[in-house]
């Protein structure tokens, strides 16, 4: 059978998924991005990867709409008055996100929530507003049905930021993942034991450090706090923009071709990293200048997203494999000092190249691609997420696992971010889980999410899948999030259950 | 000579010994010895008798001058030493100075907000925890004791002075069911409960519930006759009996029920108490 008939004939696929798959079977029996041998060679070992982004892109990556203009004006083309009222505004944003696209064939970003709801809030009740918040996050996980979703709170306390992790907490969906951009110089302690409280029930709000990501990129216009947004797993992208494409190194991969550190370090890695950007170019060129996607879209039209606030995000993965490999057993990453030392090394080269490297159509990265520690999707065996530790090489202290992130966190400015489980108890004492975050941000860890050990709702590389979602897609059945197939082969492929429980 | 203590281990992050994020520190050696004590191996300090060096599956032990020697690098933490031992001891412990001990916990900061010593019984060791404390608070590092109170603590306020609080231990009230559970006296107890109380140094005040053992009813109601209207203010943790590594006679006792938690939640709010955690 073809490819498209396995797909229409599949048994464990709905429709809404067989229409993706189709349409991505589709763009790539297309072959309009030119390579060259040097990609060719590296792409055939499995040690550049393109995502699987599709062979002719025909929208960005990632598109991080300014839902707060959304807000303000309403859409022409969707016919869409600026709204009124609480009502309004949920249900114009519900029709928006039927409208934007992404690598997944739905949003990827559903707004920074909080700011978007509390004007509306008006004189409404509590009780009033619950219900309809609750509605609106089950829309969005029924209809968008994909773990990569993300929506943003923080860092200010607000009433609006507040009903939404108590009715996040009440509907238990993983859909959309929460951020709260956190600093403890604008975040009140009892709105971020709000949040722990609430990802100790539903694996949400992740945590981003917001003192060091505010200024990540300019502002879209005066008056905006700041300019960021965390989308899709953990991505921290230009509001009113997003990421072209994401392509990756896979490190683990590259060493396998690698017969000494030196010839890793001096030919390999300089070699794949230039064959990955020069591919980047090629893409986002297609993408800018052929697709016709920025040129014909309504988002660009309404200026609810600005060509110019786009880049592409140049990945890395496996660097736990890669150092195990180049300096053999006895050095593990994360414990080792002569580890950590080489990458560091390998991260200073790879970022040196990229940030060297002129980039199209990439003003908001100052000409540059973006770094980006890509943690990997469906059932990638030998490849730890970006620069993690593998499961089961965990420092035994959970402090020094935190300033090794840190460490390592330092090279990327479009995603970087840690895991870890924590003890059901500690929804008794989320002071210390507090504590914990205060001292990984203190010393620039950027990110960093916590579930219960217990919890039906985990994360994966970022994303969250529900496990009974993921148990029942392993058992050949079809089920409605497509994050949870991903799900269920990371979590096998990477031995996921058996994160160190770190609190 | 230098002040040194025998430290069991330290917890880089502990969740339940106090607010916030804390490292713990747990002495070895204790004055009293509970039916119920979940670290029974802390309880008394080792006599050299050598039993555990023949049992040492990794050959982590040895003996020198009469002391077993313990080589931390060699060993698997298999727990063979301390299931052997018939002193309540154990080899793995090492003679620290308030000095080393800072050293460590300090580089746990800036994910802690404080220490918290226990044991065994820390008051056992208060020249140890003064100059300790001193460290921490010099750095601002916060400094609880847990205390099983049989040790006056009216005799160490040069030590109160850089502790935070204490959490204070009432294991029983009435001096039979005290002295069964413990062997101990809880005369000095009860003065200690007064005496922190008067001073507001009460961090928290923890009753152990186990059916047929501890009578937390009658310890309640002493504790609230002795505090008056003081009671109010001092937070209460009643804790559920967990037979985890408790030897003797109550190595498989169940735990008590939830009603039975929740009726002494009901009696404590009763007598006064206001801030009351279980656990």
């Amino acid at each position: 059978m073809s490819e498209f008939m396995d797909i229409i004939t599949a048994d464990n696929l709905t429709y809404k998924q067989k229409v993706l798959k189709l349409a991505q079977a589709a763009e790539n029996s297309e072959h309009p991005i030119p390579t060259t041998p040097a990609f060719d060679r590296f792409f055939s070992r499995d040690a550049i990867c393109d995502m699987h982004e599709g062979n002719a892109p025909y929208r960005a990556r990632y598109i991080c709409v300014d839902f707060q203009k959304f807000a303000r004006q309403g859409s022409d083309f969707l016919r869409l008055d600026a709204p009124e009222n609480l009502d309004d505004l949920l249900f114009n944003l519900e029709v928006l996100y039927e409208n934007i696209p992404s690598v997944t064939g739905r949003p990827v970003y559903c707004g920074q929530l909080d700011k978007i709801i509390d004007p509306f809030l008006g004189d409404l009740s509590d009780e009033e507003i619950l219900p309809r918040l609750k509605r609106f996050l089950n829309f969005i996980d029924r209809t968008v049905a994909s773990g990569y979703c993300h929506a943003n709170i923080g860092p200010e306390e607000t009433r609006a930021g507040r009903l939404l992790l108590e009715a996040d907490a009440e509907v238990q969906n993983a859909v959309p993942n929460f951020t709260i951009k956190y600093d403890p110089a604008i975040t009140s302690d009892d709105f971020a034991r709000l949040c722990l409280k609430t990802a100790m029930r539903c694996a949400n709000p992740a945590f981003a450090n917001h003192r060091l990501l505010k200024d990540t990129y300019p502002v879209p216009e005066a008056g905006y706090p700041d300019g960021y947004t965390i989308v899709s797993c953990y991505n921290v992208l230009p509001v009113r923009g997003g990421a072209y494409c994401l392509d990756r190194v896979k490190l683990s991969r590259l060493a396998d071709m690698a017969g000494s550190v030196d010839e890793f370090m001096d030919k390999l890695l300089p070699e794949a990293t230039a064959a990955l950007l020069e591919y980047m170019n090629a893409r986002v060129t297609f993408l800018v200048e052929k697709s016709s996607f920025f040129q014909s879209s309504f988002l660009v039209r309404e200026g609810l997203i600005e060509r110019e606030r786009f880049c592409g995000m140049f990945g890395v993965i496996g660097m736990h494999e890669c150092i195990e490999k180049l300096l053999g057993p006895g050095h593990t990453y994360g414990t080792d000092d002569e580890a950590n030392d080489l990458a560091d090394a390998i991260m200073g080269k790879v970022t040196a190249q990229v940030l060297d490297f002129p980039a199209v159509y990439s003003e908001i990265g100052g000409d540059h691609y973006l770094m980006h520690a890509q943690a990997g999707f469906g059932d990638q065996l030998e490849s730890t997420p970006g620069v993690r530790i593998r499961v089961g090489d965990e420092p035994e202290v959970f402090y020094d696992h935190l300033r090794h992130s840190a460490r390592m966190h330092r090279f990327f400015t479009a995603g970087v971010s840690d895991i870890f489980p924590v003890e059901p108890t500690a929804a008794g004492n989320l002071d210390a889980l507090l504590d914990v975050i205060k001292g990984a941000f203190a010393i620039d860890d950027k990110y960093l999410s916590f579930y219960p050990s217990d919890s039906d709702l985990v994360r994966i590389t970022g994303f969250l899948v529900k496990r009974s979602e993921m148990e029942k897609f392993a058992a050949g059945k079809a089920v409605l999030a497509d994050t949870s197939h991903d799900g269920e082969g990371n979590w096998r492929a990477n031995a996921l259950g058996d994160r160190k429980v770190r609190l | 000579m230098a002040c040194r203590a025998p430290v069991n281990r330290i917890i880089p992050f502990s969740l339940v010994d106090g607010p916030g994020a804390r490292c713990s520190v747990f002495l070895q050696g204790c004055n009293i010895a509970c039916t119920y004590c979940h670290n029974p191996e802390t309880q008394r300090l080792c006599v050299g008798c050598g039993v555990c060096v023949e049992s040492c599956p990794a050959g982590a032990l040895s003996r020198a001058d009469g002391s077993v020697i313990w080589d931390r690098t060699a060993c698997v933490a298999c727990d063979t030493c301390i299931e052997v031992c018939e002193h309540r001891a154990s080899p793995r412990i090492a003679w620290q100075t308030p000095e080393e001990i800072f050293g460590i916990v300090r580089g746990y900061a800036p994910f802690i907000r404080g220490i918290t010593v226990s044991g065994g019984e820390c008051m056992l060791y208060p020249g140890f925890l003064r100059e300790l404390f001193s460290l921490c608070k010099a750095v601002g590092l916060g400094t609880l004791i847990d205390s099983n109170g049989t040790i006056d603590f009216a005799a160490h306020e040069d030590l109160l002075a850089v502790s935070d609080g204490i959490m204070l231990d009432v294991k029983a009230w009435d001096p039979d069911v005290f002295s069964k559970l413990t062997g101990g006296d809880v005369a000095p107890v009860k003065r200690n409960l007064a005496f922190l109380a008067e001073r507001g140094r009460i961090e928290e005040l923890r009753v152990v519930v186990i059916d047929g053992w501890t009578d937390p009813e009658d310890t309640l109601a002493g504790m609230a006759g002795l505090l008056g209207e003081r009671t109010g203010a001092q937070r209460l943790r009643l804790t559920k009996f967990r037979r985890f590594g408790v030897r003797g006679p109550l190595a498989d006792a169940p735990s008590p029920t939830d009603e039975r938690m929740a009726a002494l939640v009901r009696l404590a709010e009763r007598l006064g108490f206001a801030d009351i955690v279980l656990s």
